[in-house]
């Protein structure tokens, strides 16, 4: 495994990007995997009377899923110091084969002591962004 | 019914560990779509210097977020549950979390506002391992969202 060294990396570097889908059966099977059975994401019925377009992806699973620009490009995913976001908008997730798909970029935002990076990632559906302040703290090799 | 202010900074004692297992993480990192392979494979995630799996950063989401019910679901807070959305989510990580560990979670009420209606409670668990030392430091942002018309 070659991790990143630090004298590789610059502000304003992009992370390559990648594309991710959801389905009606992902969100299921990320249910049965964290527990998460709020009906808003596996029941039509119920996600409507609550005023949701649909049934919606787990911010959870969005998040999860969208840190793999940075650990993928990272090498260690244990090299991730701290991750946050902000769940923005909802991605609702329509029953059909091709599912909902999500563009996720990522740009290294600062350079910090330690050897440690702060990267910046952009998910997008529909033209809309759905995390905002979705920033990831990474431990770089000297 | 309004949400209870008086639970601002309310602790709660640790829960009983969760322990975590290989299949637990090989399961959680597949319902991701990830298969990089210190999440499967026992040599590779040695081979990085680690003593067993390692678990993918938001795994600890299924154990806080568990947690956290404690709050949430108490019926004293007056927290709407049916109208809750995830507001936002962060993990400080002081230890990654591999397979073996038996993590307890101390759980606070961070903050509660009330904002245009909708409450936003925000939960923080602080996640140790059996020998008190610290892994992960979890905050979850929970709204309930204001009731239209």
């Amino acid at each position: 495994m070659t991790l990143i060294s630090s004298s590789q990396v610059s502000v304003g570097q992009e992370l390559p990007s990648q594309e991710f889908v959801f389905t009606r059966a992902d969100l299921i099977k990320y249910a049965g995997a964290s527990g998460d059975f709020n009906v808003i994401h596996w029941n039509e019925r119920v996600a409507q009377e609550v005023g949701l377009p649909s049934v919606i992806a787990h911010g959870m699973l969005t998040m999860g899923t969208v840190v793999r620009v940075v650990t993928d490009w990272l090498g260690d995913p244990g090299n991730v110091i701290e991750y946050s976001a902000r769940f923005t908008r909802p991605i609702p997730v329509p029953d059909t084969i091709e599912g909902v798909t999500i563009t996720v970029t990522a740009t290294v935002t600062e350079l910090i002591e330690n050897h440690r990076a702060t990267i910046s990632i952009s998910a997008i559906h529909n033209e809309a962004t759905v995390l905002a302040k979705s920033v990831v703290t990474v431990q770089l090799a000297p | 019914m309004a949400i209870n202010l008086e639970f601002i900074g309310r602790t709660y004692p640790p829960t009983q560990p969760y322990s975590v297992g290989r299949e637990k993480i090989r399961e959680f990192a597949l319902a991701l779509g990830n298969t990089s392979r210190c999440f499967f494979d026992v040599t590779t995630a040695r081979a990085l210097g680690y003593p067993d799996l390692i678990a993918p950063p938001t795994f600890a989401s299924i154990f806080t977020m568990k947690a956290g019910e404690q709050v949430l679901f108490d019926p004293a807070l007056g927290l709407d549950y049916t109208r809750v959305v995830h507001g936002d989510q962060r993990f400080i990580q002081h230890r990654p979390i591999f397979a073996g560990d038996e993590l307890a979670c101390v759980v606070s009420v961070d903050s509660i506002r009330s904002v245009a209606g909708n409450d936003m409670v925000t939960v923080k668990a602080d996640v140790s391992a059996e020998n008190g030392d610290p892994v992960s430091t979890v905050y979850s942002l929970v709204v309930s969202r204001v009731v239209e018309g």
